[in-house]
């Protein structure tokens, strides 16, 4: 994994991962749910990392299904 | 052997649900949200679709406003306990399951006013008389779509209406309706949708839940249960967020993994279509029974306004032999007394001997209600 090629969506359980994962599945990007890296949060939930160059897409994908997100940071 | 109990839990279930089921625990038997393994994430995504397939059966637009839980008594209970206060005025009907009455009633005793209004002999209620005893104080009206008893289908969208008129939300009970009669959510303006997954939804037993409108204000309700979310962890208060507020502990997944597969069925078959052959099979069964002269039925005896309980006694006979003898000689599985749902006989006049209940399903067919209704005909002449 070259870890400049990903973004992290940061969310505030594990059901907001899972409905982000599942309209941006739906609009066709790559997802993977991982876990949230422990620099960024101490919670024991996940995230969903997708490619880097899907930011925007995801953001406005984000937005037209009103998934709230608390931010996408690149890892 | 003939299973005319559906208004107490649908049987059989679509094969796909005990495979589903099974498939859950053999292959996604992990804790969902807990941890961000692959097999936790195969369990999430199994909560997510149940929630999706509710959402989209019932016409609620938002699944993360789906709240789960182990059964519709449940999810009433979370409404009720959750909303209301002392000095709080709530209103609800005569024809009541005591999933309702009896939180309403332990509300009541904690200074919670109440009031039943009264229905028809039939189970219908009329919108108005809810209009009528509104107050500046009344803050919910609680009512059940269909009724365990006669199956009466109460015009809900109406009563949405008239209680948003007064600026009172509606929490609706669609135990006996959710997955048999097309409901529509978001169109009839319902604030609170509880629903079960094991009746008409043709999920396994343990599965339920709460549908928060779009327009209602979560923060306003408190939790039933609080504990752990898998969110959050380093606080020590409940999140305020959906769904995890109201979700606290692990979520009976296999039970979703079933729900899903039998909304699935209900949708591959159409709620349409089920609710047509539904219809067909009662207002077939309801004609039989009244053939027969020393039988009452009761309930608007009119299948296109009720769901599948169809409710008779017959004259001199104790329900509770009926029940028995139906079982016994002629292998007829029904439900007889007085259903969970005192105020609903008192409306329709079987208080306290109760009725015998005869509630078809997805599943039943002709043959099977030509056999009731023979069983029924050969017991009621004993007491001719």
């Amino acid at each position: 994994m070259n870890p400049s090629r990903h973004a992290i969506i940061l969310v505030v359980s594990s059901s907001h991962a899972i409905r982000a994962e599942h309209v941006l599945r739906q609009a066709g990007l790559e997802t993977k749910l991982m876990p949230v890296p422990r620099t960024l949060s101490s919670d024991c939930g996940v995230c969903v990392r997708i490619l880097a160059a899907d930011v925007a897409t995801a953001e406005s994908t984000l937005e037209k299904h009103r998934v709230p997100y608390e931010e996408i940071v690149p890892m | 052997m003939i299973y005319l109990d559906n208004a107490a839990t649908s049987w059989p279930k679509p094969p796909s649900v005990p495979e589903a089921v099974a498939a859950c625990i053999a292959d996604a038997g992990a804790n969902p949200g807990r941890a961000g393994h692959r097999m936790a994430n195969d369990a999430a995504h199994i909560v997510y679709n149940a929630r999706d397939a509710v959402a989209d059966l019932l016409g609620a637009s938002d699944p993360m406003r789906v709240i789960l839980g182990p059964n519709v008594t449940w999810a009433l209970n979370l409404a009720l306990r959750g909303l209301l206060r002392p000095g709080d005025h709530v209103v609800t009907t005569a024809m009541e399951h005591n999933a309702v009455m009896r939180p309403l009633r332990a509300l009541e005793e904690r200074g919670v006013a109440l009031s039943v209004v009264p229905c028809g002999p039939d189970g219908t209620l009329d919108p108005q008389s809810v209009a009528e005893v509104i107050t500046p104080d009344t803050a919910l009206v609680v009512m059940n779509h269909a009724s365990n008893v006669v199956g009466t289908i109460q015009p809900a969208a109406e009563v949405a209406e008239v209680a948003h008129a007064h600026g009172v939300p509606i929490l609706l009970d669609t135990a006996q309706s959710a997955g048999a009669v097309p409901i529509d959510m978001d169109a009839w303006q319902i604030d609170l949708l509880a629903f079960t997954g094991h009746k008409s939804l043709a999920g396994p037993m343990g599965t339920g839940g709460l549908i928060l409108s779009e327009r209602f204000d979560h923060a306003k309700m408190e939790p039933l249960v609080r504990g752990g979310t898998g969110s959050h962890s380093e606080e020590e208060t409940q999140p305020g967020f959906l769904p995890d507020k109201f979700e606290a502990g692990t979520m009976n997944v296999p039970g979703l993994a079933g729900l899903v597969a039998g909304i699935a069925w209900i949708r591959e078959r159409g709620v349409d279509d089920i609710r047509a052959h539904e219809t067909a099979i009662t207002q077939r069964l309801i004609d039989g029974l009244r053939t027969l002269p020393n039988v009452t039925v009761y309930g608007t005896q009119d299948a296109t306004k009720q769901a599948g309980a169809v409710s008779l006694t017959i004259d001199d006979a104790d329900v509770g032999m009926v029940g028995f003898r139906l079982d016994d000689e002629f292998g007829i599985m029904c439900r007889v007394g007085l259903h969970c749902a005192p105020g609903a006989h008192r409306t329709i006049g079987t208080f306290p001997e109760g009725t015998i209940r005869l509630s078809a399903g997805a599943w039943t067919t002709a043959d099977e209600i030509d056999a009731a209704i023979v069983a029924i005909a050969q017991i009621a002449e004993d007491y001719a």
